[in-house]
């Protein structure tokens, strides 16, 4: 029997906001363990919670890209339930109002993913676990603004869910409002799954599954549910409605509880705060600040570069990266080369390096030069690499390495065939290959000469002048 | 002279005609506490040497020729639920008992601009939950016109400190009746403001919703002075009413002609004591005879105001309270298996009987397949009850009913009967549930036991209402009554 798979996902991404949700300490991931904290935060007692507005410029703004209908009118609710790191023991948050519902977002395939509501709450501070047994509390991610939001169960597979999620992270940084990054927890995802069989006779029981610590855990979490799902309906068994964590280590989700008794948070209308009501100019000033989204923007640099989408894909990877790329388009038009400078050499050095565009130590006036100092072929693509390597590490301008290096191309053809020609009387062994056919000594010879040449010999003139000396 | 019995606004002026030093004042309030303080036990804790201290740099001042506020140099009490940096806000609970708050609420900090002088915190029932001040976990505070019977509550230790002269007046809060009730069983003036007047940020929250801080005086001249000090906006509490500043006593004026007084027929009927019914409907008589056109009117909602309350209170403090789990202030518990266990110990322990009570109330009322029930209903009548309100004041300018059905009953009457207790709050819940201000003043006496009347203003306007009561008292002595300890 086939069978449909039915995902639903919830994700908390933390707001990029100076301060928290409801006071005014940083909201800054660096710092020692409770020094972002005051008498709010710490819920001490006859304290008392004020939102920050920044907050909800965020959410609406979140809302917006995510083609949501903004409340007029929402409110916060308490959710109790009683944990350590939790210092009101109640979490602000929203109920039945949130702040945003019914959006979406358009996958690859033109299908819609739909959003049932994205609201706002404060996260909590984490407990750690010490190896003797004790157990230590830091609130400094007490009281950070996060918002979550709830897709319906419109994913179909794991890899539908994963590009959800790509696209909602990419969405979300293009805006501004989180930094997305699951490693430090500021994105988290929680995933809703159950299986039907097609005539829709066999249903699973819905599992959460959660300890999902990278996208790639969430589609691997989803295919091992699913096996699982329809193995048990195939054994005339079904799922227990419960939590379960995915073990990356193990590669399977493991029970963590049941949700047969669900827990009861006795929400209610927090009394310490008034309603959010939003206007609608307030909602038309947030609209104002929205940048061109990924979907557009993708759509812009296919028609405008006729580049290959899996390459706009890289190039726009983030907004800043993007951003980068137009900018050095505008000063040099060759836009293959910009884009494979970009793409092969920028991207992978950020990547290993683990480093934002905003970081690079060179302008983008010198990458064009740099650019430039190639196309002209006063360096040649080896040297090139060398020079780009400099740049990055140490943002000197192109000349500067060029001269200091000595990496000026040699295009003096009698230069070259003096090089050429000694190259092939210590060679003569590869001579006779090439003869004999076999192309590979054609290649060690230009190599010889180019490390002779110490990698300035122009590439072109050292192909044509070999062929000519030896036919 | 006995300086402690005068009132505030009297010892402001011996200090301005420099009769009497700060200093002077604030030693022998403190000598009057030593002596008194033992049969009355309405201090939780005294701070004689910063009061001292801040006593004479008043004196100072005025020796440097600087002008001195209204309450400047004047020996006061605060309540243990309102927050005083370095100084231990306990909520006369065992659950705070050690709980030194690193900040001040913010009326504190505007009494502490007026340069008062705070000597002390006083007693009150547990977390604010009680109407005699015998809930507190550390001592009983006794009536000071007698000490067999409750000063009343939750304030009650504010109110015994104000009428036996410990203090020349008192911050108190008033969540069900809690300044006006002690008030009205000490014969003295107690306001609870209009929802949103006085800023919350600092007072530990009973029911959010309801809670209101507010002055405890020996007469209205004096309440207008602390609502002068104490009223405003603030911007660390989102309840606050960004409400114009109003000049509390330009509202001290000596004329009701023509006001529209509504006697609230609710308020007369079963339960309420045959003289304390007899004192008040006399005092509205007063009140026709000095020009006010009186009126009887209908609120027909009153009857479910106490169940609404208590659904309303219990919700709210059931999730104000979760944070007193002793993890990281507060009881801590000897001896646990895991953190579930330690939660369940620190609050099974650190809280009395009646918080946990209501706790539990409160959580059965909010727990699913309940909600609607109850709280959600309560809500429903809260806004009936309010509609109540603005229908009279649509005709009215003040309502007058009682403060409490009897005058103070005795120590471990009612505590046996919960049931009982509430029901001394029935006259001044309502005015909670609909946010408006109301106050009591005391209007005769039973047996030697002051009698309060209740008069209700619309939402912001406590002027009519100190206007009515200032008028009240030119005309009448029971303000100038004091206490003579039996």
């Amino acid at each position: 029997m086939n069978y449909k798979t039915l995902i639903g996902l919830e994700i908390h991404s933390e707001l990029l906001t100076n301060s928290k949700i409801f006071c005014s300490c940083t909201t800054s991931f660096v710092g020692d363990e409770n020094t972002h904290c005051c008498p709010i935060c710490l819920g001490l007692p006859g304290t008392l919670p004020v939102v920050n507005k920044k907050v909800v410029d965020f959410a609406i703004k979140a809302g917006l890209a995510l083609n949501c209908e903004i409340s007029q009118f929402s409110k916060m609710d308490r959710k109790n339930y009683f944990y350590p790191d939790l210092t009101k023991a109640y979490q602000i948050s929203q109920y039945d109002l949130p702040i945003c519902h019914d959006g979406y977002i358009k996958t690859e395939a033109d299908q819609k993913i739909r959003i049932r509501r994205i609201h706002l709450e404060e996260d909590a501070g984490k407990s750690i676990h010490t190896n003797e047994g004790s157990s230590l509390l830091n609130y400094n991610r007490a009281g950070v603004p996060l918002i979550e939001i709830v897709s319906e169960p419109d994913m179909t597979s794991a890899d539908e869910a994963y590009e959800f999620l790509e696209k909602l992270k990419a969405i979300l940084q293009y805006i501004e409002v989180s930094d997305c990054k699951m490693e430090q927890g500021s994105l988290r995802c929680d995933v809703n799954i159950n299986v039907k069989s097609e005539d829709g006779t066999f249903v699973s029981n819905i599992v959460e599954l959660k300890n999902l610590n990278s996208f790639k855990a969430v589609a691997k979490a989803i295919e091992y549910e699913e096996k699982r799902h329809i193995h048990l309906l195939e054994k005339s068994e079904n799922t227990v409605k419960e939590t379960r964590r995915w073990d990356d280590a193990k590669n399977e989700t493991i029970r963590m509880r049941s949700k047969e008794y669900a827990q009861d948070y006795r929400y209610f209308p927090e009394p310490d705060l008034g309603t959010i009501e939003i206007d609608y100019d307030w909602i038309e000033k947030i609209r104002e600040t929205i940048p061109e989204l990924p979907n557009d923007k993708k759509k812009r640099f296919i028609k405008e570069y006729n580049l290959p989408e899996k390459d706009i894909d890289v190039l726009m990877i983030t907004k800043k990266m993007a951003n980068f790329f137009e900018d050095v388009v505008k000063e040099f038009k060759d836009v293959n080369m910009v884009s494979n400078w970009i793409r092969i050499e920028l991207y992978r050095r950020l990547k290993e390096n683990n480093t934002e565009i905003d970081d690079i130590k060179f302008s983008i006036e010198d990458f064009s030069k740099f650019l430039e100092l190639i196309k002209k072929g006063t360096i040649n693509n080896n040297a090139g690499k060398k020079v780009f390597k400099e740049m990055y590490e140490t943002g000197k301008t192109p000349e500067m390495i060029v001269k200091e290096k000595g990496l000026i191309q040699i295009e003096d053809e009698e230069q070259i065939r003096d090089i050429v020609k000694q190259v092939l009387k210590e060679n003569p062994k590869s001579i006779e290959d090439f003869k004999n056919g076999k192309d590979r000594a054609l290649g060690f010879l230009i190599g010889q000469v180019m490390k002779l040449s110490r990698g300035k010999a122009n590439p072109q003139i050292v192909n044509t002048l070999i062929k000519e000396e030896l036919i | 002279m006995e300086v402690y019995k005068l009132t505030a606004h009297e010892v402001r002026d011996k200090i301005k005609n420099k009769e009497i030093s700060s200093k002077e004042v604030t030693e022998s309030i403190l000598i009057h506490i030593e002596k008194t303080d033992p049969h009355i036990g309405a201090y939780v804790s005294i701070r004689d040497e910063i009061a001292l201290k801040r006593a004479k740099k008043v004196d100072k001042d005025i020796a440097d020729g600087k002008e001195i506020s209204d309450l400047g140099g004047i020996p006061m009490a605060v309540k243990d639920n309102i927050c005083t940096a370095g100084m231990a806000t306990t909520c006369s609970s065992k659950m705070l008992q050690n709980f030194i708050p690193p900040y001040n609420a913010t009326v504190i900090n505007k009494i502490y601009e007026k340069d008062s002088i705070l000597i002390g915190k006083t007693n009150m029932d547990e977390f604010a939950m009680g109407s005699s001040t015998e809930n507190s976990a550390f001592k009983i505070t006794k009536n000071p016109w007698d000490t067999k019977r409750v000063p009343g509550g939750s304030s009650g230790g504010s109110a015994a400190a104000v009428a036996s002269g410990e203090a020349f007046f008192a911050l108190g809060s008033d969540t069900g009746g809690s300044i006006r009730q002690p008030a009205s069983f000490c014969g003295l003036v107690g306001l609870k403001p209009t929802y949103g007047l006085v800023s919350r940020y600092g007072l530990i929250a009973y029911a959010s919703s309801l809670d209101q801080i507010g002055p405890i005086t020996k007469d209205v001249e004096d309440c207008a002075l602390v609502m002068n000090a104490i009223a405003g906006y603030d911007s660390m509490d989102s309840t606050s009413a960004n409400y114009k500043k109003v000049d509390y006593k330009k509202s001290l004026v000596k004329d009701v002609k023509g006001l529209k007084i509504g006697i609230a027929k609710e308020y007369f009927e079963e339960g309420i004591d045959y003289d304390v019914k007899k004192q008040v409907l006399a005092s509205i008589e007063i009140f026709k005879s000095l020009g006010a056109e009186v009126e009887e009117v209908s609120l027909p909602h009153t009857k479910y105001a106490l169940s609404a309350y208590y659904i309303i209170a219990s919700c709210e403090c059931s999730s104000n309270f979760a944070r007193f789990d002793g993890i990281r202030y507060g009881f801590r518990a000897q001896g646990y298996e895991n953190i579930k266990d330690l939660f369940i110990k620190n609050r099974t322990e650190g809280f009395g009987d009646e918080v946990k009570r209501r706790i539990m109330l409160g959580t059965y009322a909010l727990s699913a397949g309940y909600y609607d029930q109850y709280y959600h209903k309560a809500l429903k009548i809260r806004t009936l009850i309010k509609r109540d309100f603005d229908r009279a004041f649509e005709k009215f300018d003040l309502l007058i009913t009682p403060t409490a059905p009897t005058t103070a009953f005795k120590i471990g009457e009612k505590t046996k009967d919960t049931l009982h207790m509430h029901m001394s709050d029935i006259c001044t819940v309502p005015v909670n549930i609909a946010g408006v201000p109301a106050m009591s003043i005391p209007c005769g006496f039973k047996d030697g036991l002051p009698i309060g009347m209740q008069i209700i203003g619309n939402y912001f306007d406590e002027s009519t209402i100190l206007r009515a009561a200032y008028t009240f008292e030119k005309n009448t002595n029971y303000h100038k009554e004091r206490p003579n300890r039996r």
